[in-house]
Parts: C-alpha cells; sequence; structure tokens
C-alpha cells in the first residue's frame, strides 16, 4: 500500500486546506497526474501524484485543513492485488483547523450545475453519502431560491411564507422559523435564511495577510539559518540584445523571446559546473541537485510574490523556455500552479530590473542554498582596452549559503555566467 | 476604427492583463507602462492581445514609439486605416 501524504509545497508552508479530489478510490492514476487541489496560504495548488497507482481511499475530505506530511490518501501499487477495503481509520494528526465547508463535500457536476444556476452551495444540504451535495440536491435548492417558484408555501394567514426545504431544514436545526430573517419575493424564509441563521459568519480568507505571513516565516528562516554572502559583477549586455533584437526582427509578436529567458538558460548552464550552488540543504548537510529546476520570482498584482519552478532549465530551447515562463507567470497570477512546481527549485532567479533598480542582492528561499539577480539593463560608460565606449550593462548578483560554498566559487559562477551571455546564440 | 472604438478595445486588452485598472485614472500623456505597472511580459502579452484583436504587427523596434496611451492609440490608428 502506499500512502500518498501532502507535500511541502515551499519552505513557507506547513499546512494546506484540500479544496477538491479529482479521483475517486478505484481509479487508475499515473505519475504526474492531478489528483487534489490544495488551497496553501500563497495559491490553490494543483498537486501531482509521485507514483502510478490505483486509488484505494480518500481520508481527507474537501473543506479539511491538515499539517504537510499528513496522509491525505492511499493507493495500490499496479499489480499490487487489491486489498480488502479495511474501515476508514485515519493516520492523520486531527485536522489543524476545520472550515465551515468542512461537511459540504459535492461532486463535480453538482458544483457546476451550482454555478449554473447561481446557487450557493454553502447553503445546500447534501442528499448523497456522507453528506455529499448531489446534482439533485443543487437543483432542489435553486427551486427552492427562485422566485417564480411553486414550491413557495402559500401564506398561512398572518405567517410568512417558507419553503417547504427552509421548513424542513429549521425543524433539523431547531430554529424558530419566526425568528429568522427573510430574504425571499414576498418575505419568504428560504433555505439560505435559515441557515444564515445558525451559521456564523463565513471567515473572509485573507489571502494577502495569510501570504504576508508566509513570507515572513520563510524569510525570518533564511536571515536566521542561512549565513548569506553576497557577490555582483557588471555583465556587458550588447552582444544579447543585438542577438535578440536579431531574432525577435524574424518572430511574430506571439513568437518573440524576453531577455528573462536567456538569462535563464545562461543560469542553468553556469550551474553544470557549479553543483553547490544548486541544490537543497536539508538535516545539516547539502543535496546537490542533478537538474536545475530554476525558481522564477514573480511578483502578484495584488501584492505578494511567488517562485515557481521552470524545470530542468539548462536541457530547454529558448523557444520552449519562452513559452513555459509565459504560461507559468499566467498561472502564478490565476492562482493555479502544479505542487512540482511549487516544492522543487533548486535555486532561483529574480529580476528586479523592471522596477528600475540597478541591482538586487536577494534572500534565498529555504531549503535552497543560492540566488541569484539581474538588474535593470543600463548604459554604462565602458572602458576596454584603454579605450572608452558606451556599453549596455546588467548587474548580476549572487546570494549564496556560505555552509555550503565559498566566495572564490561564488565569484567563479559570476564570472561564467557573464561568459555565457556573451555568446547568446550558443544558449 | 473609430477613435472610441479603438480606445475601447485598447483599455478592454490592458484590463485583461491589469484588472485594476480604471479607465479614468489613465493619463494619455504620460508613460503606460509606469502607470500601469506592467513588466515585459505583461507588455508582451498586452501586444499579443491588441495582434489578435486588431490584426495589427507591432515590430519590436517599434516599441521605443509607443510609450503612453495616447502613443499606442495613434499608432494603431495609423495602422488599422
Amino acid at each position: 500500500m502506499i500512502e500518498f501524504k501532502l507535500p511541502s509545497l515551499g519552505a513557507d508552508m506547513d499546512q494546506g486546506t484540500l479544496l477538491e479530489w479529482k479521483v475517486s478510490p478505484g481509479d487508475t492514476v499515473k505519475k504526474g497526474q492531478v489528483v487534489a487541489v490544495v488551497d496553501t496560504s500563497k495559491a490553490a495548488v494543483d498537486v501531482e501524484i509521485w507514483v502510478d497507482g490505483v486509488v484505494r481511499e480518500l481520508l481527507v475530505h474537501p473543506g479539511e485543513t491538515v499539517p504537510t506530511g499528513a496522509v491525505l490518501a492511499t493507493l495500490d501499487g499496479i499489480g499490487e492485488a487489491p486489498s480488502t477495503p479495511e474501515p476508514a481509520t485515519r493516520k492523520t494528526a486531527p485536522p489543524a483547523a476545520k472550515g465551515v465547508t468542512a461537511a459540504h463535500r459535492i461532486s463535480p457536476a453538482a458544483r457546476k450545475h451550482a454555478e449554473e444556476r447561481g446557487v450557493d452551495i454553502e447553503h445546500i444540504t447534501g442528499s448523497g453519502p456522507d453528506g455529499g451535495v448531489t446534482v439533485e440536491d443543487v437543483e432542489r435548492a435553486a427551486k427552492a431560491a427562485s422566485p417564480t417558484s411553486t414550491a413557495l408555501a402559500t401564506a398561512d394567514g398572518p405567517r410568512r411564507p417558507v419553503t417547504p426545504a427552509a421548513r424542513k431544514r429549521a425543524c433539523e436545526l431547531n430554529v424558530d422559523i419566526e425568528t429568522v430573517a427573510a430574504s425571499g419575493p414576498g418575505g419568504a424564509v428560504l433555505l439560505e435564511d435559515v441557515e444564515r441563521a445558525v451559521a456564523p459568519p463565513a471567515p473572509v480568507k485573507d489571502r494577502l495577510g495569510e501570504m504576508r505571513r508566509a513570507i515572513a516565516a520563510a524569510m525570518s528562516r533564511s536571515k536566521r539559518e542561512i549565513p548569506h554572502y553576497y557577490l555582483a559583477e557588471m555583465v556587458p549586455m550588447k552582444a544579447a540584445l543585438d542577438w535578440l533584437a536579431a531574432v525577435n526582427a524574424g518572430k511574430p509578436v506571439t513568437e518573440r523571446l524576453l531577455m528573462a529567458v536567456v538569462q535563464l538558460k545562461a543560469v542553468a548552464l553556469a550551474l553544470k559546473k557549479f553543483p553547490e550552488m544548486n541544490g537543497f540543504f536539508r538535516d545539516n548537510a547539502f543535496q546537490p541537485a542533478a537538474a536545475a529546476h530554476l525558481g522564477v520570482a514573480i511578483s502578484l498584482r495584488q501584492g505578494g510574490l511567488i517562485a515557481p519552478a521552470i524545470h530542468d532549465v539548462g536541457d530547454k530551447p529558448l523557444e520552449q523556455l519562452m513559452r513555459e515562463l509565459t504560461d507559468l507567470v499566467r498561472r502564478a497570477r490565476a492562482g493555479s500552479l502544479r505542487s512540482s512546481e511549487m516544492s522543487d527549485p533548486t535555486l532561483t532567479v529574480t529580476n528586479l530590473g523592471e522596477q528600475g533598480v540597478a541591482a538586487v542582492y536577494g534572500v534565498i528561499y529555504p531549503p535552497q542554498v543560492a540566488l541569484v539577480g539581474f538588474g535593470r539593463i543600463v548604459e554604462q560608460a565602458w572602458a576596454d582596452k584603454g579605450a572608452l565606449s558606451v556599453m549596455p550593462a546588467v548587474t548580476a548578483s549572487l546570494a549564496a549559503d556560505h555552509r555550503v560554498s565559498d566566495g572564490h566559487r561564488g565569484a567563479l559562477l559570476l564570472a561564467e555566467l557573464r561568459e555565457l551571455l556573451q555568446q547568446p546564440e550558443k544558449l | 476604427m473609430k477613435e472610441e472604438e479603438l480606445r475601447a478595445t485598447v483599455i478592454a486588452t490592458l484590463k485583461t492583463i491589469a484588472p485594476e485598472v480604471e479607465e479614468g485614472d489613465l493619463h494619455t500623456d504620460k508613460p503606460l507602462r509606469n502607470q500601469v505597472d506592467l513588466d515585459s511580459m505583461d507588455w508582451l502579452n498586452f501586444l499579443i492581445g491588441l495582434h489578435e484583436k486588431l490584426k495589427v504587427d507591432i515590430p519590436e523596434t517599434d516599441y521605443a514609439k509607443l510609450v503612453t496611451l495616447g502613443d499606442v492609440l495613434a499608432y494603431l490608428q495609423a495602422k488599422t486605416k
């Protein structure tokens, strides 16, 4: 049997709230398939499974918040005899926090239907297994809430109309229907009015506040644990700019490359000779990574930032990296990232040149051990071989972990990066 | 294309990149990228959006001409005539 645990989706995550299962017991899953959606403080993340198998049991329900490492589901490996179903024993710690939605299990079809009918699923009573909300429940709720509904109870004397669903629910919840504030047409009491009367006000999710706290925790840990050293190098960019302009001149706007992609590729290639900058520091030891999965710092419009990875940057052509970067930025801003992108960047690259700063000295994102920063490309008075010229140049910086590497090696990495950017056609 | 129609298309495209933009807050004669905080990825996506809606090609060498919203509108007006 395989235990599928909630992965850590970054150093600043210690728990997650399961939003949705994308699979059901009995489903065959393939490694890399998205099986669940988990809400972290930063974004809703599509969580991928790391192994092929058959889903045996889903242990955590949508709405529940569990710590990282908690078992979300069990699977049988391919070829493993499906075991007789055991009673559902929860191997996890009790949920760290239980949202008001905990009881609301809803099938994808029912969710879609609710969206179409404009029904708030929070206020639907489920009739499916374990109180799950079915399409029929949604339809019933939609009819009950509809102003043209014939389901409205006839006004009985001076009493207000009450929908049957509302009356039933009020009975179940032991709520005096006369005390409920009505929102329906003609002063009718709707199901949702009854629910509202007993439910505490739904907490508004303070995404920005949570993200701020998550960044604070990760960066405090970084500055507390990692002895940073910082280096900077002025890199001439004329060759890269000229080459990029020539390449883009022949491309339609939809296929043009950005300098950010050229810089990412150069960093990945430079790292091949400096494995001590690429990997993780865990349990008092450095673990080098085989490939360069570069985290790309992306600022979010509403505030905060996120640094998901582009995988195997060193092995991909620039055109492909451009497509992947475009897709990554779009999905990061839409809040739709995959777990592998969140959990495994081996080094982060940040580019603050867009905001106009000359250089950036970054804070390493643990458990990574280095961060490369680029400032703005600016024209410099450039002295070379006794002659003065105007040269566009960028300050490339390195923040690295002194437990793992020394300044000498860091300097060589930046020198390698500078050389690679002088021959952009080879990237 | 009518001027108002073009302006509406440009603003709508901008809003797909920067949903928080209020048209009333935009100064036609000030640098657009500073006002809306567009990085080069946003800028490229903005141009791709205009390319798809208006079927105009905007070569990279023309980027320097497109500083303010007014510049963008005048450039597109000339291109879509």
